[in-house]
């Protein structure tokens, strides 16, 4: 009779059984990549007839991206993309709230109105996008049409009107890019037990004081985890001109795949400390609040 | 006469504002303008590509076409080449779908029922494939496929999937560990005893039980792949061009199907929007027939984790 196996190594061996595929896909989509990539961000890459020639260069790619016009176009749409994305992330987390609020409430047709505010997920792709915007559906035409627009232009100070203009000539896309972050707060809204409320109530809070004291705190986590999926919602999408800089710049013959590489590095860097600053905000938001 | 103020203001302001008539109104008049931004862009484009040349020029007809001209479908389906193409934009999504979920579902499962070594450094290292932009580890990978053969072909988008590395695997690996893990472990050690092989345990016992956690993720794979955008362009060429490349190219596929540019001015706002919306159509016609399972599958398979 075999005897059996200790417990511990057992459930090593199921679990590397199980996720021993992904692990094998990491370290050949994932791991070796990413080390080519800071390999080539460092080299001169060649397309040439018997394969691909690299030299060294050191960080010449990365200094290079400050020096030559295609870095300056590609620094240029990475502050521009970094601006846009200050603006939008708060825009695009607070906007999906209310829209969970709303929805949470018992109204007839909620099931429709889930459905609708939903339905920009299954559609949105780039292209599909990017014809709307040119076709004019995008929608800016309703702002336009109340003089929304010639308002704020005309009362704010220029410096300030023009990223709230940008936003509201984007305010479709901003909405169109909420749809799974809403989903996510009603399923949180849910959780919360309702007792809580009454008890408030009879306590003598308003609704106000009932949202900023029980609702906010709930969903507190939930915030942080759209705040991170807007993020990567945003800075993954095709169309966004960061991406679009680094795709055109791999097949430049100036610039080739090192700088390319070089400036895809850049970017994560500043994907990386955006996503870092977040999570430290929430955190030291959170700490606050226990103490 | 007091009594009667009261009921009046209890019927508008309701006994805590909430469930007055006042709040009520507003949340429907909310919902309803914000819905109406939302579908704007739909109505917008199903009015204007039923609209002929001088239907869109006329001032005088805003949405409804003066007939109901379909000539738009008719270049829009010449253009796109469109059973052809669709057949070559299922090959890149359903497949890559349907094995992303088998696949995360495996590692998923994994995840949630075994105690292994490094199982916290490997849980980090998926979230942190979600969180790194694709620009960083793409030019390497379309190095590879380029060495492999493999690029212009599907297996370039088919083969990260088979290993966990697909479009968002990271999401739907995170999705059925959650669901996973609700099962008790106390089930699995039963039929353990019972002398149940864990491939047994895994097919007869978890999938079963988590059927809603499959129709999610397969849907979410399918809508995901069909929209992506960013690696098909990479990855694909024009021969295996999928139809959301033809739409990001319709110009030029115009031109090459039009023979020339004389053609060009008869290129309007009402062919584009044909073509957008035959594109968009599929899904649509997936999230409506299985409606139910997208909006409540994110209730339902705890993708919002604790």
């Amino acid at each position: 009779m075999k005897k059996p196996m200790a417990r511990a190594t057992r459930e090593n061996i199921y679990g590397y059984t199980f996720i021993g595929i992904w692990v094998l896909g990491f370290l050949i989509f994932m791991v070796y990549p990413l080390l080519t990539s800071i390999f080539y961000s460092l080299n001169d890459v060649r397309f040439t007839a018997d394969g691909i020639r690299t030299t060294f260069v050191g960080f010449d790619n990365y200094l290079k991206i400050f020096q030559i016009e295609q870095g300056f176009v590609f620094v240029e749409s990475l502050t521009a993309f970094l601006q846009q994305m200050v603006l939008q992330i708060p825009v695009i987390v607070v906007f999906s709230i209310l829209i969970a609020l709303l929805l949470n409430q018992k109204i007839k047709g909620r099931g429709i109105f889930r459905s609708i505010f939903f339905l920009p997920v299954i559609i949105s792709s780039g292209p599909v996008i990017n014809e709307l915007i040119s076709q004019g559906a995008g929608g800016t035409n309703i702002f336009d049409s109340y003089g929304f627009i010639t308002i704020i232009e005309s009362t704010l100070n220029p410096g300030l009107a023009k990223p709230i203009v940008d936003l509201f000539s984007q305010i479709i896309i901003i909405f169109w890019f909420s749809g799974v972050q809403i989903l996510i707060f009603i399923a949180g809204l849910q959780k919360i037990d309702g007792q809580i409320y009454e008890a408030a109530q009879i306590d003598g809070a308003g609704p106000w004081q009932s949202f900023w004291k029980i609702t906010m705190p709930s969903l507190s986590s939930l915030i942080f985890v759209n705040t991170i999926y807007t993020i990567v919602l945003l800075t993954t999408f095709s169309e966004n001109k960061v991406i679009l800089s680094i795709k055109s710049n791999m097949f430049n013959t100036v610039t080739g795949f090192g700088m390319a590489s070089a400036m895809a590095w850049l970017y994560a860097l500043v994907v990386f400390i955006t996503i870092g600053l977040v999570a430290f905000l929430f955190r030291t938001k959170n700490s606050r609040r226990r103490t | 006469m007091q009594n009667r103020k009261a009921t009046i203001q209890k019927f508008f302001l309701g006994r805590h504002f909430t469930d007055g008539m006042i709040f009520k109104v507003a949340i429907y008049v909310l919902l309803i303008s914000i819905g109406f931004v939302y579908l704007y862009p739909m109505l917008y484009m199903i009015s204007n590509s039923l609209k002929s040349q001088s239907d869109i020029i006329n001032p005088m007809i805003n949405w409804i076409p003066s007939e109901f001209f379909m000539g738009n479908y008719q270049s829009a389906f010449r253009v796109l080449n469109y059973f052809s193409t669709f057949y070559k934009s299922w090959l890149v999504t359903l497949l890559p779908a349907l094995i992303q979920t088998a696949v995360t579902s495996l590692i998923g499962y994994g995840f949630a029922t075994f105690n292994f070594k490094f199982k916290k450094v490997w849980l980090v290292l998926v979230l942190l494939t979600f969180i790194i932009p694709p620009q960083v580890y793409m030019i390497p990978r379309y190095v590879m496929f380029f060495r492999l053969y493999l690029y212009r072909t599907p297996f370039s988008i088919i083969l990260p999937a088979l290993f966990g590395q697909g479009l968002n695997s990271a999401i739907f690996i995170l999705i059925f560990y959650q669901f996973f893990r609700m099962i008790p472990k106390s089930l699995n050690e039963a039929a353990e005893i019972d002398g149940a092989s864990q491939g047994y345990i895994f097919f007869k016992m978890a999938v079963p039980l988590s059927v809603p956690a499959y129709i999610t993720s397969f849907l979410f794979g399918l809508v995901w792949y069909w929209n992506e955008t960013y690696i098909s362009s990479l990855f694909l060429d024009s021969s295996n061009a999928n139809l959301q490349l033809k739409l990001a190219n319709f110009v030029s596929e115009y031109q090459a199907v039009s023979g020339g540019n004389q053609n060009l001015v008869m290129l309007n706002e009402g062919v584009r929007l044909a073509a957008t919306l035959l594109i968009i159509l599929p899904m649509i016609i997936v999230y409506f027939t299985m409606q139910r399972w997208f909006v409540e599958g994110v209730e339902k398979t705890g993708i919002t984790g604790e």
